[in-house]
């Protein structure tokens, strides 16, 4: 599991780049990440990375896509046009989590 | 664009997934979903793949055809069934499907199944496909056959289509026939 540097931040990350430690993970790496994959963090992401981190912190689990929309109050569309392409993975990568399991 | 991190010599460089990189196996990949079944069973397999290429970002189509048009159908989408009766896979006496009363018990147990761990009815998961910007079709023929007009049918249902216009809409789509 590799520790990089990121912007000051030292981090352990998988093989693809996502957090294996989401306790490493603070607000100012947030918007480091995102920046990384070209997005910038506006009020609506944030509603939608503090319901991934809560949800993380409950179940221990990465929520879906469809757990964000139905129990996060943030409809799907609205997902997709904040994370444009893969919204759950780069939600889950930005939140500093890992990717979601789930089918739906 | 890519920020730099701030490496030293002795630490390894940031590792950035590449969620916007073209797959240059499949540039521009598209999923066209044939549905040609209406058992509850038999809905899903297209739904939940159609909902996982779309969160992928792959470009996604479906058709409903034959019996698929059920799904779509306001009518019956809501009250699709499952049937023990010629399916193996529940490993029960075949008999015990002919029973009275057993189409309704196993299509109510497995709602239930598909409820716990929260998978959407076929309605919301509609809804759920076109949100994630998934195109639905209906079959021309289906349509005919049946009697039913875009009225009868789910109003995301973008028209109803031949066969013909549903392969030249999807070129170069990978295929998947349920």
């Amino acid at each position: 599991m590799p520790e990089t540097m990121l912007d000051g931040h030292r981090i352990h990350v998988d093989a693809e780049g996502f957090l294996t430690d989401p306790a490493e993970w603070d607000e100012e790496l947030a918007d480091v990440l995102a920046a990384q994959i070209g997005l910038t963090l506006t009020d609506a992401h944030w509603k939608a990375l503090h319901f991934l981190r809560a949800d993380f912190a409950q179940q221990g689990e990465t929520a879906t896509l469809r757990r964000v929309s139905t129990l996060g109050a943030i409809p799907v569309k609205e997902l997709f046009a904040l994370f444009p392409g893969k919204p759950a993975k780069k939600m889950a990568y930005v939140a500093g989590l890992p990717k979601p399991h789930g089918c739906v | 664009m890519t920020v730099h991190d701030t490496t030293t010599d002795r630490e390894a460089p940031a590792i950035v997934p590449q969620f916007d990189a073209v797959d240059e196996a499949a540039p521009g990949r598209k999923l066209a979903i044939i549905c040609s079944k209406g058992n509850l069973d038999m809905a899903y397999p297209g739904l939940i793949l159609a909902n996982a290429a779309l969160g992928e970002g792959v470009e996604t189509h479906l058709f409903f055809t034959f019996w698929g048009f059920d799904i779509i159908t306001k009518k019956t989408m809501g009250d699709l069934k499952f049937t023990m009766l010629g399916n193996t896979a529940t490993h029960m006496p075949q008999g015990l499907g002919g029973l009275p009363g057993m189409t309704a018990m196993a299509t109510s147990r497995m709602r239930r199944s598909i409820a716990d761990i929260d998978v959407p009815t076929v309605p919301e998961f509609l809804e759920q496909i076109v949100a994630s910007g998934g195109h639905l079709w209906a079959c021309r023929m289906s349509a005919d056959m049946n009697h039913l007009t875009t009225d009868d049918l789910y109003d995301d249902v973008e028209a109803i289509i031949s066969a013909s216009d549903f392969i030249e809409k999807t070129a170069g789509a990978q295929l998947l026939f349920i």
